[in-house]
């Protein structure tokens, strides 16, 4: 199974997740073909109802498009696809802020971590490519 | 859309053994229901009533608006906890005899689903592994054309990947128009593909609800619900 579901949370949200995730990497690219509900149903072994939803949010996302008698496709729009990625980037972003936050880390410290950390991480790609 | 099943407040008693008390229930067209309940809450009672094989002491059932009874036989595919198929039969023969018996019975599909389920036609039914008879029945069940499927315990005595694949099946070839009510107290392994749940505990309708809805109000799964509820 490609995705690890958690039980606790509604399902068709996180195939919603599963498949802008696709879109955002490139696994899923504008304008592809997405599959089926009964494709998708049968492969990730979940209830094609719960597929059915999730299409339906994602059409009212505009995420996806229905071609009348053909299935339903990515959008075609690069601007959506790069909003969708910003939407992903901020739930990350948030999740990290309350981290930090519940840790007691000030606002100017997270700032240092964040920009030591990027740092470290370009200089050990560094030493990578050395070898 | 009008419910495939109507129960009203129906009751069951065996001896003084209550078996159900006053259960009353709906199921729309389309869906995939999990009955739950532990060992003797009366599950499977409620499906034979469904079935037809038993008698209500009080209350009534109908499937597609129609008392059950002589028509309805032909609306209900029961798959039973217990094999129908006989000893000496081979799978080919299960097909033949289930062919001859149900007019609605759809040989292509059931060719179609034991090649999905690996079963060769020329094995003897008698030597199936407890899962691979599990399979044949449910290929059997679902090969029907019916308006509801009732499944009880169809993945009782199978290990996790026969499971999967019994899962698989059950998604791949049920009939969109019709409803489907499975039975089981294996909850987490199966929530996944349903859309809504009963509980039965000791007789009675203890909660019935959307799985999405359980999750979305109380952010628990509905294995842990479960848990719950049927805690001793």
């Amino acid at each position: 199974m490609p995705i690890e579901f958690d039980n606790n949370l509604p399902i068709y949200l996180q195939i919603m997740q599963y498949i802008k995730r696709q879109i955002v990497t490139g696994t899923l690219k504008a304008g592809d073909k997405i599959p089926s509900v009964r494709e998708l149903a049968a492969e990730l072994q979940i209830n094609p109802n719960t597929v059915q939803r999730t299409f339906q949010e994602l059409e009212r996302e505009e995420v996806v498009e229905t071609k009348r008698g053909l299935g339903r496709y990515v959008t075609s729009e690069e601007r959506k696809i790069m909003m969708i990625k910003k939407e992903m980037a901020g739930e990350l972003l948030d999740r990290f802020l309350t981290g930090m936050q519940e840790l007691g880390i000030e606002e100017q410290d997270i700032v240092s971590i964040v920009t030591d950390a990027l740092a470290e991480g370009s200089q050990g790609k560094g030493e990578q490519t050395h070898e | 859309m009008s419910n495939i099943l109507v129960v009203n407040q129906v009751n069951k008693v065996y001896g003084r053994k209550q078996a159900l008390n006053n259960v009353s229930l709906n199921i729309a067209p389309g869906r995939i229901v999990g009955l739950l309940g532990s060992n003797g809450s009366g599950k499977s009672t409620l499906m034979k009533l469904v079935a037809g094989l038993l008698h209500p002491a009080s209350g009534s059932i109908q499937v597609t608006g129609k008392p059950i009874g002589l028509e309805t036989k032909s609306l209900v595919s029961f798959m039973p906890d217990r094999p129908l198929t006989e000893k000496w039969m081979k799978v080919r023969d299960a097909i033949a005899y289930y062919r001859d018996f149900y007019a609605d019975f759809d040989e292509e599909k059931a060719r179609e689903m034991l090649e999905f389920m690996n079963l060769a036609e020329d094995e003897r039914v008698s030597h199936l592994s407890k899962g691979m008879n599990e399979r044949l029945q449910l290929t059997l069940a679902l090969s029907r054309k019916a308006r509801l499927y009732l499944l009880d315990e169809p993945i009782g005595g199978v290990d996790p990947v026969a499971r999967g694949k019994i899962l698989d099946a059950i998604v791949k070839f049920y009939d969109e128009d019709s409803s489907l009510i499975i039975s089981t107290h294996l909850v987490n392994d199966i929530e996944r593909i349903f859309d809504e749940v009963v509980f039965i505990r000791e007789g009675k309708v203890f909660m019935h609800e959307e799985v999405e809805t359980i999750r979305l109000k109380h952010g628990k799964s509905v294995d842990e619900m479960f848990k719950e509820v049927y805690a001793e």
